[in-house]
Parts: structure tokens; C-alpha cells; sequence
């Protein structure tokens, strides 16, 4: 009787432990977010400047490095250089840049895209589906995608070049 | 339409006045069999009262096509008239006349009160146009009314065990609420004095992002605005201007109204020549404790699950409804929320501590107290979603 | 375990105050009895021996949940003294708002963590607490007195019936006609009677002490469903502005929901269109300054096929609905609400090509400010051509034309103009009133023709699959308040002891209800009406 008593009374109070640890941990220590890392990274179809539509299902096999960005973010402008010049080292080594443009008008993205000779496929994603899919909050994001097309990283903030080499050698297949 | 509602508004008014002091009567005269004639008196003058401000509820909602909940004046003028109301159907099941003598006073304040806020037929914002408004208002507020029963029956319960023969915490917070009361009463004489007599004073001020506006002032300035200057001639010029982030124009007038409640708080205890408690002990003499405790405790009974209802079930669908979500820490909300956990405290101290009689009591008290600081300082003072359009 | 055994032969657990069966009080018991739980044994005091027994005693305490509901209410209340950071501007910094503000108060408060209250850990653990006390308090006490109340025994020991708050004794005569009438009266108002010996006990309103378990039942699932709301997939609230004519994906629908504006409608109260019943008050805030109504035309949308995201939709038409304030859209546990609203957006602008000197036009563009040509055609050899557009310009620290964002608040264009006298063509840089020729003095301008504008709305949007839980656990609350509240448990016993009546009556609640009953019920009997002993003693 007593004995059953204390498994009952430790079974109750283990639940509701459980039950309050994992709220309070998700809600104040967890980063709410709908897509997360390890998950499959949502397919996308969009088209780039000069027409082409970029599919990211398309580049299986390959490591993606998914930039969003937008014209007037300045961190987006410092880091696109750093960018270009290391996707022109790592495209041979099977990694991939797409950077999505947050849905401006393509006259300004073109204007960005020449300023910084940018070679890596830019397109725009004019009605905010792709952003809407990824949960982009503050500019700029980037999605780390392996081979598999899981997301193995999310970074939000600003990148050095430094940076930028060595996700871009998380990522190479 | 708004001229009779105004008018019945105006009768029930009086009534209640007239009402009180039948129940006043009834306590002169010692009485063993029953009810005496002054308290029958008492409770038709009552009804008929409350009768006249159910007619000026019902005019204005045909008037306004909505009803009459809609902002500070009508909010509390319902409260005022649910709580008769809720005095009514105690009255019938305890026949106390004593109650009638403590709650139609708290009613009529309440009433008074109300009317020194803006008094016009307001067409409804977005936000309000919805059924809910009727649902959540009307059901809060009686729930808050019947609550405030359990302050009058705690009142009374006070008066009369508070020993008076000396003096010690219990006198003191007694009066202190007494006090309260009497501020109300000072508020009210105040802001209708200055308002008969057309009082006003513009004054230029800085705000607290820096930007020059204009404040009017409908009671002489003691506090002014923020680097204040005074445009109107002749008008008292401030003892002390306050900072930016205080309104001081409200609190010129909690400043005035507690110096008046002060002023007549002294004048009664220079007539009376003993605490205010004291000289109103003899009127409970004869009341019989352990019913006074329970009318206090079946009112809170009764109002909780009312409250309950109104303030946080029917407010949360309504938030859901118009505001997206049902609960968003709202200042409105946190104090409904505040008032509920209070009288739950307040029904667990009595049903597992054996907290009655004067402890009880008290806690009628804190809990009124709870209730008019939702309704009076945070409409007024904590700008959430919920402040009216006050002035 | 170990047990009392009461002189009536009924074996009760250690701790009961008050026999089970007889009401025989086994302990040192105060003159009037405190019949709260039946004077049961409420489990968890008995003994005390693991950790986890000390735990749940811990909270088993009526006291201990007294507190937490106190240090939360506080709690709250400090809250509310200052805004949340939810109600603060966003644009600003909390840490600097706050010390602004409210100086060195406001510097403490966001330092303390009150800007964010009540979704701090120690606010939501309070929370939590109150849950854990309303479990283990509601079941340490509603089994022993399910107990007490189910072995009950309609024949009492002597010393608990006069040991009622409500108890008489008198002189028997003719016993059995006067029980016979009196139960009869007991039936009349609902009671029901267990007789054994000649003794009675009857008893109405029992489920009523059910009530406050049956609140905490609701309680504790309305708090579960609190709780459900951070599992992922439960709740959605995302949100999105849509300007008039726009087709986008709802956000949050997983690409599956599309929403067309067809119109936004904002009005106001102006003093000829209202009844006379409004003129002061709209005389007293002014004619037109009071909103009356915030209005969203939509389409609703649903995607066939596939979803692959920024692919062109194929789009499935499901209704149209005029979103308002306290009027959602809602459709498949979706529903989106007006919230907010942007007027007069600028959607083209056109320009004429015109020359300096003569301003002679030669032709008109109209520029879509979201998504403009690359060149303009106007014939005859004339055109212009898009070199940089920015919609929201500004100069920047480096004094380069640059935009804010995507928003065509203020936008601003470098333009290409060819004429046929000009076949280089001539750069410009326009703006809001505002012309820059970077390269020297051109010919040709682009003269300002006109706007175009409309405006956006903004929308929330939410799927909350807590909600139900929420209704459950609040009208379950809400029956067993009233179960509690507004029905008493009263009980009567009446019993011949050595050839005198005793009367005693019980009430969990409303003493002057059940008098008042009795009254009724005894007043032209034989037996006693019974006195409040309270009463005496006061």
C-alpha cells in the first residue's frame, strides 16, 4: 500500500515535471522557430536575372549555400563580396551560392549585381513565398544545405570572409 | 431620448439619496417584530430608483443604438446600478435594512463619480462594435457589483467589532478607508464646483518626447505641466511643475480631491469630536454579526463564478475575436486576473483556513479595493488597450 | 498501515479527526466541530518519510497555494506599472526606452526583467506551481472525503450531534408519527432519507462538495492547454501586409493559402452622416478624427497541386469576405484579422520627357513603383532608359543614393533620356522634388506628370489548436464554480436517544438558508427546531 503509494505519488510529480520543464525550457530558451536545423531544407523554384529558373531540388548532390538578402541591408552589402570571391573558389569543389533577393524591383537588383560583379545566381523572390517557406525574420539569413538537402546550419547576422570559407567548407560534399 | 435618459438617470439618483435615508430611519427605531415601516419605505424607494436608472439604460441604448457600456461614464454608472441592483436581491433574501444604509452610499459615489467624466452618446469605435461589448461588459460589471456587496457587509462587520475606546492599526485603517470614501465624495464636490463655474487654464507644455503641446486645466493648477506655461490670464499659476512622464493634470486632481477629502474628513471629526467609525458604531449596534459574515461571504459566493464569467471567460473570446488572441497581458486584463486570484485567495483563507468575521472582513475590503483601482486607476492611469477616452 | 478503530467497530485511517461512520470525535476537538473534509484525514499529513513524499506534502498545503496565488498576484501587479516590451515602440531599444522614459525606475525595471514579465521562466514556474498545488491538493483531500461521505452512518455518536453548529434536544413524545411527518416535509424539499432504527438522516445538495474538485479539474486542463501552445505545430501567428490589388501566399499556411486584396476601407465618424445622438461627442473629438471602420475586401485562395515554393500558383477561388475588426476570416482553423493599415501607398508614378527650355513634352511614362521597366519607349526616337531605382531613397553616410527598403515611400530614379537630337542620351537623377544631372547640364527632364496611390493592409494570422482545450478546461471551471457556489450540501439527522429527541443539522454553506428551511420544516411539529449554537456562544 505505502509502496504503491510513493510510485504513484513520484509517477505524478515526474509528469509534471516534465511538463513544465520542457514549456519553460521551449519557451524562454529555445529560439521559436518554424524551420529548424536538420530539417529538409523546402524546395524552392525561382527565377534569376537573366530568366533561368533555379530549383534547389536541382542541386542535389551539391553543398547550398542560401544567402537572403536585400539591397539596403548593409551587412547584406559587406558580406556579398566576401561571397563571390570564395564561391569562386568552392564552386569547383561542388558547392553551390543562390542568393535570394526579398522581392525588390529587378532594375535595383540588376544595379546591386553589376556594382559587384556578382557570378553566383541571383534570384528574386517577388511574391515572398520562398521566404515565407524559410521563416526569414531580420536580413540577411543563410541556410547551410549538405548533399542531402538538409539544412545543416542557419546563421542570421553578418559574415566575415573568414566565416564565409569555412561554412562554405561545412557544406562541400 | 437623451434628454429623458438624462432625466431618469437624474431621479434614480435621487431616490437613492432619498432611499438612504429611509434606511437611516429604520435603524432610529428599535424594532423586534420584523420590518418596520421606514425600511419598507426604504427598499420601494430603492426599487423604484433603480427602475428609473434601468430606464435611463434602456433610453440610451435605443438612443445610441448600443448599449450603454461604452466608456468611463457608462461603464461605471452601470457598475453603480448593478450594484442597487445586487443590494436589491440581497436585501430580499437577509431583509438587512442596515446593508441599504452602507451600500446605496457606495452607489450613489459611484454614480457622482461617473458623472464627472465626458457624459455624451459616443458612436463605437472599431474595436467595440461587436455583441461582446454588451456580454462582457454587463456581465463583469455585475459580477464586480456583487462583489462590492461583500465590501458594504465587511464595512459594517468593521464598524462595529473595531474597538473604538482606543486607539491602534485596526481605527486607523478603518478610517483610512472611510477616508477613501470621503475623497470621493471630495472629488465629486470639487470638480462640479469649478465646473459651474466655467473654470479653465490653458497651459503650453513639453511632452515626454520633447514636443510642445497644450494641456487645459478645469481646477487650478497646485501641480503643473512639464516646463508649463500659462496662456490663460488670471489663472492660478502652479506650485511645482512635474516631470514630463506624469500626467499632471490627473494629478492635480487626485491632489485636489484628496485636500477636499481632507478638509471635510476634518471638518466631520471637529463636529463629531471621534473617528468618523466611532460615530457610526452606535447605527450597527444591533446587527447580528455571524449574518452580517455570511451576507459578506455569499456575495463573494455568488459574484466569483459571475466575475469569473465576465471578466476573464466572455473578455477572453471576445479578445480572441477582436484582438487576435485571447489574453495579451494587458494591464485591464492582469488586474481582472489580479481581482480573480484575490477573491480565490480570499474563498481559500475562509473554506480551508477558517478565516471568518473580521478577517474576512478585511479581506472584503483589500478586495474593493482591488476592484475600484481596475476600474479608477487603470482606465485612468496605466494606458493599456482598455483606457477610455477619459479625461 | 496504521489505523484507529473507533468504539462503533469502524476502522479509520491514522489522522481522521472524525470517525468515517459515526462522527465520534477521536481526537481533542474544539466544542463546535469543523466539519471541513468531514474532519477526514487528509492523506499526505499522516507521515512524512521519502523526499518525495515530503514534496508532494509540500504542496498538498492549502497554505503553500495561498502563497503562490499571492506572490503571483504581486507579481502581476508589478507588471502592469510600467508597459510590456510587447506595448513599447518596436523600433527602440527596450534597455534605452525604458531608463528614458521612467529615469532610474524604468533603468531597474527593465534591469529586474518586469518589461517582460510573463513570459520570464519565474513568472510561467509560478504559473506552474499553482498547477502542481491544485493536483495534489484536490487529490489528497477528494478521496478521503469521497470516503468519509460514501461510509457515512445515519446513526451518529451522541457527541457529534451536539456538537452541530444546529442541534436540539427534547422530550419524545410520540415519536414516530412526528418523525413520519417531518420526513415527509424533508422529502417535500428534496432531501433524501436513510433510516435505520428509527433514525434519519437526510441529506441534499452532496454533489455540491464535488465543485471545487471539479474547478480544479478545469483548471488544470485550461493550464494543460496553456502549455500546448509551445508544442511546434499548435499555434501559428505570423503576419502580413497586402496592398490593394496584391495576390500573395497567407504566411504560415505552408504555401497552401492565397489571399487576394480586393479593397481597403477606412471611415470615420464625420458630423453630417451620424444621428443626432452622436453630434456632441463627435463635436467633442472633432468631425472625422473617430474611426469607424477598418476594412479588408478579400479573396481567399486555395493552391492546386504541389507546393513548391516562389513557383507561379495555380490558384483554386474558396470566397470572398470582408475582413473587419471583430469580424475574421476563417476558414480550415485559419483566421485572419485586420490589425493594422497603410494609406495611400504609391503605386506609379509618371513623368514627362520634356525639354528645359521650351517644355515642350514629348511623351509620357508611367512607372510601376514595385516592379519598373527597364526602358520606356515614347517613339520618334525618344526613350528612357532605368539605370537605378530606389524606392525608399536616402543618402547614405558615404553620400551615395541609396534605398531603406522595399517600400516606395520615397522614390527616387536615375534615368537615361534619349532623343533623337541626343542620341548618347543624358543622365538624371530624380526624386521627390528633386533633380540632380550628375554628368553637367542636360537638354531634356523628366517633369513630374502625377501619382497613382492605394492602400495596404496589414493582417494577423492564426491557427491556434489550443483553443478547444482552452473552452473545455474554462466551461468545466466554470460548472464546477456554480456546482460549488450556488448549491449547498445540507444535512439533517434526528435521533432517539434514551427517550429524547436530538436534532442536528449541517451546512457546508449559507447558515441563514438552512435555518430558514428548518423553520418550515419543524414549525408545527413536536420536535425542536435547532437552535444555533454559535450564536450562543457570541
Amino acid at each position: 500500500m505505502k509502496e504503491k503509494r510513493f510510485w504513484l505519488r513520484t509517477v505524478i510529480l515526474a509528469i509534471m515535471l516534465a511538463a513544465i520543464g520542457y514549456t519553460i525550457y521551449s519557451n524562454v530558451f529555445v529560439e521559436k522557430r518554424a524551420i529548424q536545423v536538420g530539417d529538409s531544407a523546402p524546395d524552392f523554384v525561382l527565377t534569376d536575372l537573366n530568366g533561368n529558373k533555379i530549383q534547389l531540388s536541382d542541386y542535389r548532390g551539391k553543398g547550398v549555400f542560401l544567402n537572403f538578402w536585400g539591397t539596403w541591408c548593409k551587412p547584406c552589402e559587406k558580406e556579398m563580396p566576401y561571397i563571390n570571391s570564395q564561391y569562386n573558389v568552392y564552386k569547383n569543389e561542388g558547392v553551390e551560392v543562390i542568393a535570394v533577393n526579398v522581392g525588390e524591383a529587378k532594375v535595383t537588383v540588376q544595379t546591386f549585381v553589376d556594382r559587384f560583379q556578382l557570378t553566383f545566381p541571383v534570384v528574386i523572390d517577388q511574391q515572398d513565398q520562398v521566404m515565407n517557406a524559410y521563416n526569414i525574420g531580420p536580413l540577411p539569413a543563410t541556410f547551410l544545405i549538405d548533399k542531402e538537402g538538409k539544412i545543416v546550419d542557419i546563421i542570421t547576422g553578418t559574415m566575415t570572409e573568414e566565416d564565409v570559407k569555412k561554412y562554405m567548407e561545412r557544406i562541400k560534399p | 431620448m437623451v434628454q429623458l435618459s438624462s432625466t431618469l438617470l437624474y431621479i434614480a439618483f435621487v431616490l437613492y439619496l432619498i432611499a438612504t435615508l429611509f434606511f437611516g430611519g429604520a435603524i432610529r427605531i428599535k424594532k423586534k417584530e420584523g420590518l418596520d415601516r421606514w425600511a419598507t419605505l426604504g427598499i420601494v424607494v430603492t426599487i423604484i430608483g433603480f427602475i428609473a436608472q434601468l430606464g435611463y439604460f434602456i433610453t440610451r441604448w435605443i438612443a445610441a443604438g448600443h448599449a450603454p457600456v461604452s466608456n468611463l461614464f457608462e461603464f461605471t454608472t452601470f457598475f453603480g446600478m448593478m450594484l442597487v441592483g445586487a443590494f436589491i436581491v440581497i436585501y430580499f433574501i437577509y431583509k438587512t435594512s442596515l446593508l441599504g444604509l452602507f451600500t446605496l452610499p457606495i452607489a450613489i459615489l459611484v454614480i457622482a463619480y461617473a458623472s464627472m467624466f465626458p457624459r455624451e452618446i459616443s458612436p463605437l469605435i472599431p474595436a467595440l462594435q461587436s455583441d461582446w461589448l454588451h456580454i462582457h461588459v454587463t456581465t463583469a460589471a455585475a459580477g464586480e457589483a456583487i462583489l462590492a456587496i461583500s465590501f458594504a457587509a465587511g464595512l459594517i462587520y468593521l464598524i462595529r467589532v473595531v474597538d473604538q475606546s482606543k486607539s491602534s492599526k485596526r481605527t486607523f485603517w478603518l478610517e483610512f478607508v472611510l477616508f477613501f470614501l470621503i475623497s470621493t465624495l471630495g472629488f465629486v464636490i470639487v470638480t462640479t464646483s469649478f465646473r459651474v463655474a466655467g473654470y479653465e487654464a490653458t497651459f503650453e507644455w513639453i511632452d515626454k518626447n520633447g514636443k510642445q503641446d497644450e494641456m487645459v486645466y478645469h481646477m487650478p493648477a497646485l501641480v503643473g505641466p512639464h516646463e508649463g506655461v500659462l496662456k490663460t490670464e488670471g489663472r492660478m499659476t502652479p506650485l511645482i511643475d512635474m516631470p514630463a512622464i506624469i500626467n499632471a493634470r490627473k494629478l492635480n486632481t487626485v491632489i485636489w480631491s484628496l485636500l477636499s477629502g481632507f478638509a471635510l474628513y476634518g471638518l466631520l471629526r471637529l463636529v463629531l469630536r471621534k473617528r468618523i467609525a466611532a460615530a457610526l458604531q452606535p447605527l450597527v449596534r444591533n446587527v447580528n454579526l455571524d449574518l452580517v459574515d455570511e451576507i459578506g461571504y455569499r456575495s463573494v459566493a455568488i459574484g466569483f463564478p459571475v466575475f469569473t464569467l465576465g471578466a476573464l471567460i466572455f473578455a477572453m473570446i471576445w479578445a480572441q475575436i477582436a484582438w487576435t488572441r485571447f489574453w495579451g497581458w494587458d494591464p485591464k486584463e492582469v488586474w481582472a486576473l489580479i481581482t480573480w486570484l484575490f477573491y480565490a485567495a480570499f474563498l481559500h483563507l475562509r473554506l480551508s483556513k477558517g478565516w471568518h468575521g473580521e478577517r474576512s472582513a478585511w479581506l472584503a475590503v483589500i478586495g474593493f479595493a482591488i476592484i475600484m483601482f481596475n476600474l479608477v486607476a487603470v482606465n485612468l492611469v496605466i494606458a493599456g488597450l482598455h483606457s477610455y477616452a477619459g479625461s | 498501515m496504521e489505523q484507529v478503530k473507533c468504539e462503533c467497530g469502524h476502522v479509520n485511517p491514522i489522522g481522521t479527526v472524525l470517525c468515517e461512520a459515526c462522527g465520534k470525535p477521536l481526537e481533542e476537538v474544539p466544542m463546535l466541530l469543523d466539519m471541513r473534509y468531514e474532519g477526514s484525514a487528509r492523506r499526505s499529513q499522516t507521515y512524512n518519510q521519502t523526499i518525495v513524499d515530503k514534496i508532494w506534502n509540500f504542496f498538498s498545503s492549502v497554505k503553500v497555494g495561498i502563497w503562490l496565488i499571492v506572490i503571483t498576484l504581486v507579481a502581476s501587479a508589478i507588471g502592469t506599472i510600467y508597459p510590456q516590451q510587447m506595448y513599447i515602440p518596436p523600433t527602440v531599444s527596450p534597455a534605452e526606452y525604458y531608463e528614458q522614459q521612467y529615469g532610474w525606475l524604468g533603468k531597474w525595471y527593465y534591469a529586474l526583467g518586469f518589461h517582460d514579465l510573463y513570459s520570464s521562466w519565474w513568472y510561467m514556474l509560478l504559473i506552474a506551481l499553482i498547477g502542481v498545488s491544485l493536483v495534489i491538493c484536490s487529490l489528497d483531500r477528494v478521496v478521503p472525503l469521497y470516503r468519509a461521505l460514501n461510509n457515512q452512518r445515519v446513526t451518529r455518536n451522541e457527541q457529534f450531534l451536539q456538537r452541530q453548529r444546529l442541534f436540539s434536544r427534547a422530550q419524545a413524545t410520540d415519536y414516530e408519527t412526528a418523525l413520519r411527518h417531518v420526513v415527509d416535509k424533508l422529502t417535500k424539499r428534496g432531501y433524501r432519507i436513510r433510516e435505520e432504527n428509527g433514525n434519519i438522516l437526510a441529506e441534499k445538495g452532496r454533489f455540491s462538495r464535488w465543485g471545487p474538485y471539479v474547478n480544479h479539474i478545469g483548471l488544470i486542463i485550461f493550464l494543460i492547454g496553456a502549455m500546448l501552445r509551445f508544442v511546434p505545430g499548435m499555434y501559428v501567428d505570423e503576419n502580413m501586409w497586402i496592398r490593394e490589388g496584391e495576390i500573395k501566399e497567407i504566411p504560415g499556411t505552408k504555401g497552401k493559402y492565397f489571399l487576394e486584396n480586393k479593397k481597403f476601407i477606412f471611415e470615420v465618424y464625420e458630423k453630417e452622416k451620424e444621428k443626432e445622438a452622436f453630434q456632441p461627442a463627435i463635436d467633442r473629438v472633432g468631425s472625422g478624427m473617430m474611426a469607424k471602420n477598418y476594412q479588408t475586401d478579400v479573396v481567399l485562395y486555395e493552391r492546386v497541386g504541389p507546393v513548391v515554393a516562389g513557383e507561379e500558383p495555380k490558384l483554386k477561388r474558396i470566397k470572398s469576405f470582408s475582413i473587419r475588426v471583430n469580424e475574421p476570416l476563417k476558414h480550415d482553423h485559419y483566421a485572419l484579422y485586420q490589425v493594422d493599415f497603410k494609406l495611400d501607398e504609391l503605386k506609379n508614378m509618371s513623368f514627362h520627357l520634356t525639354d528645359k527650355q521650351t517644355n515642350k513634352s514629348f511623351g509620357t511614362i508611367t512607372i510601376d513603383l514595385i516592379q519598373p521597366e527597364k526602358e520606356y519607349d515614347l517613339g520618334n526616337g525618344y526613350k528612357v532608359q532605368l539605370l537605378s531605382y530606389f524606392p525608399d531613397f536616402y543618402f547614405d553616410e558615404n553620400g551615395n543614393p541609396n534605398t531603406r527598403s522595399k517600400v516606395p515611400n520615397n522614390p527616387a530614379f536615375v534615368f537615361k533620356m534619349f532623343a533623337p537630337d541626343r542620341p548618347k542620351g543624358e543622365v538624371s537623377f530624380t526624386a521627390i522634388r528633386q533633380t540632380i544631372e550628375p554628368l553637367g547640364d542636360n537638354k531634356y527632364k523628366m517633369s513630374f506628370a502625377g501619382i497613382e496611390t492605394r492602400n495596404v493592409s496589414a493582417l494577423t494570422v492564426r491557427r491556434d489548436f489550443t483553443l478547444w482545450i482552452l473552452g473545455v478546461g474554462g466551461a468545466i471551471f466554470m460548472i464546477g464554480l456554480i456546482q460549488g457556489m450556488y448549491w449547498n450540501h445540507r444535512r439533517v439527522w434526528i435521533q432517539r436517544i434514551n427517550d429524547e429527541v436530538l436534532v442536528a443539522a449541517h451546512t457546508n454553506k449559507n447558515w441563514f438558508g438552512l435555518k430558514k428551511e428548518l423553520e418550515g420544516i419543524f414549525n408545527d411539529t413536536p420536535f425542536v427546531m435547532p437552535i444555533d449554537q454559535a450564536d450562543k456562544r457570541s
